[in-house]
């Protein structure tokens, strides 16, 4: 038998470089209401949101991206060619092939990086992460970039009241890169396939095959509905409350981290109310800075976690080398927590 | 050990204190708890979590939205509990 020579990673990885890009257009709840029975004193007591950004034609997938990567490499402070791979998360790229990555990794002016998409729902940012960390200490790619990134206003029903206030649009994207210390712990993840109805696109693609428009969903104006992802909100709202913080809980654990050692809590942007429930029971003292930045832009799913991050950064409200904890989960169901050193 | 009924009002009052700051003394079997005690319908989701794990009875969230009152949720445990 021959012997193959192994690679060569780092000893451990780290984020090195945070960017994110949020839409032009700002969406109030008063905007959502033109299209359901609702009121902008709900929408904010159930779900904490005022206001969503939402993407215009030319802020795609891909532009939204490149905008988020390119801040993230400038303030990794590498250039574009030391990627090695690019790693995105999304569930609203409407061309399933070729992959985004591959333009984003080209335009950004990458090396022939490696590129992929991944989906993982609203726990996608975790699941890019844990990718990016692996490849790093294994030796397959120096520098990583992970993006999560959505356009959610295009999967949305806007005659939904159980959705409509929810999503928004943006990008958010972190370099990963060597280090000499620890500073991504274990990832918690997992899934629940038992649950995945819970949350799911009202039709599959397929479904628009000419001849089988029939019997397609219809708006209040008669026309066939573009698919949108629905949920039971309930059912959604108590599995992340019970079983979310004990994953929260477990990554801690998993890190050595206490919640007195903790600087930053950085959970998913799915509800305000699902954040301070966790608050709670996760007993996280005063002094831990908590991202609520879905009050001005709304669950944008996989781009959540990073898109906070950048700005608690940019407000000076947390600073690099803080210890945080981030959680993310949805559609799968899926999730995956982890303990993170702020670039 | 089952709890009696008291037991039962006793900890729900808890609870309700706990995730809606409503003062124990004013959760009464009688009282409704999106109208009389500031429950919505996210905290409801949250004290039925608490309740669960307290009493060890599972509480489907069909089940749910027939918990009006205190004492609907305090019957539905006392029935329930393992
Ligand atoms: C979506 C969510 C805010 C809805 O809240 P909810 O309390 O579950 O809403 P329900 O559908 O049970 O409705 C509760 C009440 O509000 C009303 N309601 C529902 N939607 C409404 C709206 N948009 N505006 C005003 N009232 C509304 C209902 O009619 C109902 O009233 P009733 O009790 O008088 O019948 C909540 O379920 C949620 O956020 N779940 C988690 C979802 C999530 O985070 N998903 C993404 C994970 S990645």
């Amino acid at each position: 038998m021959s012997k193959i020579k192994p690679s060569k990673g780092a000893p451990y990885a780290r984020i090195l470089g945070v960017g994110g890009y949020r839409p032009t257009r700002v969406v109030p709840n008063e905007v959502i209401l033109e299209k359901i029975d609702s009121s902008d004193e709900w929408i904010r007591s159930r779900s904490g949101i005022e206001t969503r950004h939402w993407a215009g034609p030319d802020e795609t997938v891909a532009a939204m991206s490149i905008e988020a990567s390119g801040k993230a490499i400038a303030d990794a402070g590498i250039d574009a060619s030391q990627i090695g791979a690019v790693v995105v998360s999304t569930v609203s790229h409407f061309s399933q092939t070729p992959a985004v990555a591959t333009e984003i990794a080209d335009k950004l002016g990458t090396d022939k990086a490696a590129a992929f998409d991944i989906s993982a729902g609203c726990a996608g940012f975790g699941y890019g992460l844990t990718l990016a960390k692996g490849m790093i200490v294994e030796g397959s790619a120096e520098y990583v970039l992970v993006i999560g990134v959505e356009r959610l206003s295009d999967l949305t029903d806007l005659e939904d009241r159980a959705t409509a206030f929810l999503f928004g649009d943006g990008a958010g994207a972190v370099v990963v890169g060597p280090s000499q210390e620890p500073a991504i712990g274990p990832t918690v993840w997992g899934s629940e396939g038992d649950k995945s109805e819970t949350i799911k696109q009202t039709v599959p693609w397929d479904r628009f095959r000419i001849g089988d428009l029939s019997s397609l969903p219809l708006d209040s104006e008669g026309n066939v509905k573009f698919p949108a992802i629905t949920q039971e909100g309930q059912a959604v709202f108590r599995w992340a409350v019970f079983e979310m913080a004990k994953v929260a809980q477990q990554a801690l654990d998993a890190a050595g981290i206490s919640p007195d050692d903790l600087d930053v809590f950085i959970p998913h942007q799915a509800n305000v109310r699902i954040i301070d429930s966790m608050v709670k029971t996760l007993k996280l003292p005063e002094h831990v800075m908590v991202a609520r930045d879905i009050r001005t832009t709304g669950n944008t799913s996989a781009a959540s976690i990073p898109l906070a991050m950048e700005r608690l950064l940019a407000t000076g409200e947390a600073k690099s080398g803080d210890t945080a904890l981030v959680i993310g989960f949805g559609a799968g169901l899926v999730y995956a927590a982890t303990v993170v050193t702020l670039p | 050990m089952a709890a009696t009924q008291e037991e039962i009002v006793a900890g729900l009052a808890e609870i309700v204190n706990e995730i809606a700051g409503i003062p124990v003394e004013d959760v009464q079997t009688d009282k409704s708890f999106t109208d009389d005690l500031d429950v919505d319908s996210l905290s409801m989701v949250e004290v039925v979590v608490a309740a669960e794990e307290r009493f060890d009875v599972k509480i489907p969230d069909d089940d749910v939205k027939n918990l009006k009152t205190v004492g609907d949720a305090t019957e539905y445990i006392l029935k329930h509990q393992s």
